[in-house]
């Protein structure tokens, strides 16, 4: 493995051809899917902001919507590109052979893996920015730090793209999916900061959730939302940088020792 | 070694403890068609996928238009077509928007790409369809779609896995036809297939391959005519007679072998072996030229594989 990391040369600007094909693609299904990116976010934000933030006082001087809002941005952006970067790659490597037919072209496997890669970022990009449109009229982005926000949806973006097409470069069949999604994808929904804050939880919760790279997400973007800008922002930030490199290279390699046979 | 526009020298390739090539060299000249013949797992598509590298080498040598497969890999793939065993064109996408799509992983501009996408639609009469979803299209259209969207970047070279198993005679019989008319305009091509009568309808040479070597190559004809003879003989005999025509075939100096109730007879002079064997008058025979399927039996033997 190690010295197959080393092996691996950089991707072309070619990526940008898988990236368009997949827009392509997606131009035929993206109503159904604005509505499954947006819907449940923005239920869990009426639900939960309003319908039990009535009941709540305030968190951590805001009220429950405020609170709330910044976390739910992040989550979007993860679930979006998680299932793009989980089922849509899944689709695409094993099933359509897409793969196969873009790696006779000019396009090395690097290309493709990076355009992929790139395409799951923008699907939580786009999941994200609609977000922050609904976010806008109801008075939730005080600060004008927040036109920050779509930089840390890209990362996010980058991140759970990375992270999920290692999971789909693992996986031998669509129901695999299930594993990432039951067993991190939604606990780290949970127990990132997102609903509450983990101040009175025991500290190994508090220990478990230092690892999971959504509650850096949910801490970057509640900073800019509310202006509490400082430099201490950047450890998060490289937090999230840094696993991104690290699982875009295994993802990388795991779909190489897949498909190039 | 004669110069070709693909040379290959000691390719091997392994997977694990299986090897699926072992050290085969062969050039393939500029503007020829050539067939790799042989029985399922003999390493035929291991060996082109190689050659579009999309399979990396395990061992050898290869050049296509001189440059090394190991080092230009995207060069190379920029001037071969391909048309995969299975076919993969792009679901999502109609007809006309696979070949665009396609255009781009070549850098051919879009102006240029549509003109080229309808020229390729109407040579491979496609142009009512092209509006069509992948899932629309019958199993020879989409085989026709898979030959133009390799066609789409105008390739030096293409490169044909089986193109035409599973199809009825008249889309074989079509894409046969275009094939040739590439052939003309001077694009090399390289084919496996299954069907003898098709290598011989397209191939100026075939490589003959079995457990992952090239067991023959050359010319269909002179192959045939080397190894095999002009003409066969088959005989068909029952139980009861086998033994005597058996026994009077061991004392003539004629070449045959058997296959289950069927004796073939290798020969250049047909009619006096039918003289001889006037004898039998209840013998069941037919009297033929003999065929690349011959020689592919001949060699390659007539036990199943797999």
């Amino acid at each position: 493995m190690y010295r197959e990391l080393l092996a691996l040369s950089w991707p072309s600007w070619r990526a940008y051809r898988v990236w368009q094909r997949n827009l392509d693609s997606y131009r035929r299904y993206y109503w159904a899917s604005l509505v499954g990116n947006l819907g449940e976010p923005f239920l869990y934000l009426l639900a939960m902001g309003y319908g039990l933030g009535s009941y709540i006082g305030e968190i951590e001087g805001m009220s429950y919507l405020q609170y709330l809002a910044p976390g739910l941005l992040v989550s979007s952006a993860m679930f979006a590109a998680t299932f793009e970067g989980t089922y849509g790659t899944y689709l695409r490597m094993a099933h359509l052979k897409t793969y196969e037919a873009i790696l006779a072209t000019p396009l090395t496997l690097q290309d493709v893996v990076l355009g992929d890669l790139l395409w799951a970022t923008t699907k939580g990009l786009i999941s994200g920015l609609i977000m922050l449109l609904v976010l806008l009229p109801f008075g939730l982005l005080p600060s004008p730090w927040a036109l920050l926000l779509p930089l840390v949806l890209i990362v996010v973006g980058l991140l759970f793209s990375a992270l999920a097409m290692v999971v789909a470069a693992l996986s031998p069949n669509w129901e695999f999916f299930n594993y990432y999604l039951t067993l991190f994808i939604s606990p780290m929904f949970f127990f990132s900061g997102v609903f509450f804050p983990l101040t009175n939880f025991p500290s190994w919760v508090k220990g478990v959730s230092a690892f999971l790279p959504l509650t850096y997400a949910v801490a970057l973007s509640r900073a800019l939302t509310m202006g509490e800008v400082s430099v201490s922002l950047l450890a998060p930030l490289l937090w999230m940088l840094l696993p991104t490199l690290l699982f875009g290279c295994i993802s990388l390699s795991l779909i190489r020792r897949r498909i190039i046979k | 070694m004669g110069k070709g526009i693909i040379q290959a020298r000691d390719l091997v390739k392994r997977f694990g403890e299986l090897t699926a090539v072992d050290g085969i060299s062969f050039v393939v000249r500029e503007g020829e068609c050539l067939g790799f013949l042989g029985p399922n797992g003999a390493g035929k598509t291991t060996t082109i996928r190689m050659i579009y590298a999309i399979s990396p080498l395990t061992a050898g040598e290869l050049y296509v238009a001189d440059y090394d497969i190991r080092h230009h890999p995207r060069k190379i793939k920029g001037m071969i077509g391909v048309v995969p065993q299975e076919n993969n064109l792009d679901p999502d996408l109609t007809v006309l928007e696979n070949l665009l799509v396609y255009a781009r992983y070549f850098e051919i501009h879009k102006q240029e790409a549509v003109r080229r996408a309808f020229e390729l639609l109407d040579f491979l009469e496609l142009r009512e369809k092209k509006d069509r979803l992948i899932e629309e299209l019958s199993a020879g259209m989409k085989r026709r779609l898979i030959i133009a969207r390799a066609l789409i970047q105008r390739p030096r070279i293409l490169i044909l896995d089986e193109p035409t198993t599973g199809l009825d005679p008249q889309a074989r019989h079509l894409i046969w036809q275009r094939l040739r008319s590439l052939k003309r305009e001077g694009v090399t091509q390289i084919l496996t297939t299954h069907y003898m009568e098709e290598a011989t309808q397209l191939c100026d040479r075939v490589a003959i391959m079995d457990q992952g070597m090239i067991l023959r190559l050359g010319s269909p004809q002179e192959l045939v005519a080397a190894e095999v003879g002009e003409e066969v003989i088959e005989l068909q005999v029952g139980e009861d007679e086998e033994a005597r025509i058996k026994g009077f075939l061991e004392g003539s100096p004629f070449i045959w072998e058997q296959a289950g109730d069927t004796l073939y007879l290798y020969c250049s002079n047909g009619r006096e072996v039918l003289a001889s064997l006037a004898r039998y008058p209840h013998l069941r025979l037919v009297h033929r030229p003999a065929t690349l399927e011959d020689l592919f039996l001949k060699l390659t033997g007539r036990r199943l594989r797999e």
